[in-house]
């Protein structure tokens, strides 16, 4: 298969992810969001690390994957903490950084 | 051990003392502190007596030894030692300093016994004592400097001495700022003298000077101008010697101390010191010597009206001082510094006796108040007539020779400088009859109502505790004088430290009377051996002539007080009335705090507030409030994008990143 598909497929992923952070309310559907735009990047750097014949993409794609875990921690952390204080989760209310 | 080793002893002990009373003065209970301060500055005079034994035993060639701790700073041609220079001039000074200090520590054991400040006082004492012995030890111009800001700064700690008193700290701000003029000229000179000769060493700087200028160059004269601001300041010549007066605010034994026998000498020893300078610049020397001449004829009229006692002597030590510099600037150097040293013994000798009067007064200092204490009090009399006899130049008194020494040189150097000898005599008529207008006025007449109660009872007259200078009530804790006062008849170690001065007062002119021997002069030759001036020696004739002159002169002027102040008194009345301008011109003391008021302080704060006004209110101000209002308004338009939506800032991050992309995209297509 050409490369061009799985590209395709990334950015639709990517789309929807991004679409997805910003409709919704929810800080947990945001953070899934974030993830799906994360692995749509990881996709497309599989992709071409196989047209090339390079293993670089796959090693940076896994690197990614690393970060993303983190991310998800902290995040989870904050959801968690936002929670236990009853605040509401949604990201419109939550307004404190307003300048 | 050589006469170095002594000398960094005398250095050693009053400030060991200084320290070791500092840091106990929880534990030192009585009077522990003032003996410790009188021990520490004793064997100091015992180490600069060994530092004389062995500096004699040296060939006279040999007798210029200097000494190095540690360097200071080693580094680009800089060479600045921690080093003394052990010669007789300096040795001369440390007997002077080190032996006088040593009796005014014993008296004021005594004087200050009931002060709540005691310990403080004794740590001060010992400090000041440690900076004037630096100041003359000091072997270049960079260690002088850090004894004369020392020094400055003693004087202001012991002259606010009673803090709570505002007389009193603002006296002690008067002298450290005049001191300071002084510094500042002093640094700057060091600064020339290093720029024009490369080194700071007073030996080397004396070796190279005669090769480095042409005699009266500018530079020479400027760097001996600025020598002479700072010698002015310290010895309270014209025009900075407004502080001297003021500065009798302290306790009695700090002016015996500071005002009388060191602090202010030390602008005589500094302009005997940098002799060879001043031989190579005798425009300056001739600024000096005038300016002591007009200090000794306004600083004797002043004397002459004020009447406070303590002010009284005060003037007159600056008229003294005025004789002194005229003497080490015109080429007497010897009988400069002998005068230094007779004046050293009776000028604090007339302090002690001042400060027991005052005692006996309870503070009060008017002497138009003062009479009859001669039953009351009768070894204080003796001793303020011994003094005053002497600072008079009664004949064979120790004033007596020393004064008219430096007279006589003058008239023996001839040319204009017979001014001196004529101007001097008039000097010492005036001086005549205000030193004796003190014993006429304390000593002599009815008692008054303190000398009757202290004559009957035996006690001090108790009075409310006050500021004598603004009558303001007072208590007697810490910063305020003590609740008692002592007088010298019921102080043992008053009366010692009394009787010693009075008998070298009398008799200290032993060491110098023409014809007979010369004592000062011989021992201080090594110093003064490559002056031409000094050579310049007065015939023995010469100087019994004027002698004659200098003591029928003190008895002419004993006799008008005498006139004026016991036979009849009601005279001194008429003279005010009749010449009244005249009176009140001196009472305002020739208006020269006036004057500085008008010609230095209004126009600074006239700049200051001009600065103010305009400098600091609008373009200091006007800057910074004209950032505040940019950032600000910078600041107002960038926080609409800042609502707190976290979409709204992921939507501009991501449709950032997508127009970058579609731009580079575009661009490169």
């Amino acid at each position: 298969m050409a490369v061009e598909w799985y590209l395709v497929l990334s950015a639709l992923l990517f789309a929807v992810g991004a679409g997805g952070v910003l409709i919704r309310r929810s800080p947990l559907v945001i953070l899934l969001c974030l993830e799906l735009m994360l692995n749509a990047g990881n996709l497309a750097l599989v992709a071409f690390s196989r047209m090339l014949g390079n293993a670089d993409g796959q090693v940076f794609a896994l690197v990614v994957m690393v970060v993303a875990a983190c991310e998800v921690v902290v995040g989870l952390g904050l959801i968690v903490a936002i929670y236990r204080r009853r605040l509401p989760l949604n990201v419109d209310e939550l307004r404190g950084l307003r300048g | 051990m050589s006469a170095t080793t002594y000398a960094w002893l005398v250095l050693l002990f009053p400030l060991g003392g200084s320290i070791v009373i500092a840091l106990g003065y929880r534990t030192w209970s009585g009077r522990t502190a003032g003996w410790i301060g009188t021990g520490a500055i004793a064997l100091s005079f015992v180490n600069a007596i060994a530092a004389f034994v062995q500096l004699q035993g040296e060939p006279a060639k040999a007798r210029h030894l200097t000494s190095t701790l540690w360097d200071y700073a080693n580094a680009a041609g800089l060479d600045i030692k921690l080093g003394i220079l052990v010669d007789p001039l300096s040795v001369f000074m440390i007997l002077v300093v080190s032996g006088v200090s040593m009796l005014i520590h014993l008296y004021s054991v005594g004087y200050m016994g009931s002060d709540r400040g005691y310990t403080r006082f004794f740590s001060y004492l010992n400090f000041f004592v440690f900076s004037m012995l630096l100041l003359v030890l000091a072997g270049n111009f960079v260690l002088l400097i850090v004894g004369w800001a020392f020094v400055g700064f003693a004087s202001y700690a012991l002259i606010s001495f009673w803090y709570r008193r505002a007389t009193a700290t603002g006296a002690g701000m008067k002298a450290f700022v005049i001191n300071v003029v002084g510094d500042v000229g002093l640094v700057f000179a060091a600064i020339l003298i290093f720029r024009e000769l490369g080194t700071f060493d007073y030996l080397e700087v004396f070796d190279r000077a005669p090769g480095g200028f042409h005699t009266n160059e500018w530079t020479i004269v400027a760097i001996c101008l600025l020598i002479l601001v700072g010698a002015f300041a310290k010895s309270a010549q014209l025009p900075l010697h407004t502080w001297l007066p003021d500065a009798m605010e302290g306790p009695t034994p700090v002016s015996a101390l500071i005002h009388a026998a060191t602090m202010v000498t030390a602008g005589v020893y500094l302009i005997a010191r940098t002799h060879p300078l001043f031989e190579l610049a005798p425009t300056a020397a001739d600024i000096a010597a005038f300016t002591g001449l007009a200090t000794l004829l306004v600083a004797g009229s002043i004397a002459l009206v004020v009447t406070d006692l303590k002010r009284i002597i005060a003037y007159s030590t600056m008229s003294q001082i005025g004789y002194m510099v005229v003497g080490v600037s015109i080429g007497a150097y010897s009988a400069g510094l002998f005068h230094l040293m007779t004046h050293a013994f009776f000028k604090a000798l007339l302090f002690m006796a001042a400060g027991s009067v005052i005692a006996a007064m309870a503070n009060r200092q008017d002497i138009d108040r003062m009479s009859g204490f001669g039953r009351a009090m009768t070894f204080t009399s003796v001793m303020l007539i011994i003094g005053s006899l002497a600072l008079a130049g009664f004949p064979f008194t120790s004033g007596f020779f020393s004064k008219d020494a430096i007279l006589s040189y003058a008239s023996t150097r001839g040319g204009m400088y017979e001014i001196f000898t004529v101007l001097g005599y008039v000097g010492a008529l005036m001086t005549a009859i205000y030193s004796f207008r003190i014993v006429f006025r304390v000593v002599a007449g009815e008692p008054c109502s303190e000398a009757e109660e202290l004559a009957e009872t035996g006690h001090v007259v108790h009075a409310e505790p006050e500021n004598p200078a603004t009558g303001d009530v007072e208590d007697t804790d810490v910063g305020f004088p003590g609740p008692e006062h002592h007088i010298a008849e019921q102080a043992p170690t008053m009366r010692m430290a009394m009787g010693a001065l009075a008998v070298l007062a009398l008799i200290g002119g032993v060491l110098q009377i023409p014809g007979v021997d010369d004592a000062i002069t011989k021992f201080l030759e090594p110093t003064f051996e490559d002056s031409a001036l000094a050579a310049i020696q007065p015939s023995v004739g010469d100087e019994w002539r004027d002698l004659t002159i200098g003591g029928a002169i003190a008895v002419v002027g004993i006799f008008m007080a005498y006139l004026l102040y016991v036979a009849r008194p009601a005279s001194t009345a008429v003279l005010v009335r009749r010449l009244r301008p005249l009176h009140t011109f001196l009472v305002n003391k020739w208006y020269f705090d006036e004057l500085i008021d008008v010609a230095i302080v209004r126009p600074a704060l006239a700049v200051g507030s001009f600065c103010n006004r305009v400098f600091e209110r609008l373009v200091v101000q006007g800057l910074v409030a004209g950032t505040v209002d940019v950032v600000r308004g910078a600041g107002g338009v960038v926080r609409t994008a800042q609502s707190g939506f976290v979409r709204s800032y992921a939507l501009l991050l991501i449709g950032g990143f997508t127009g970058l992309g579609l731009y580079f995209l575009l661009s490169s297509s």
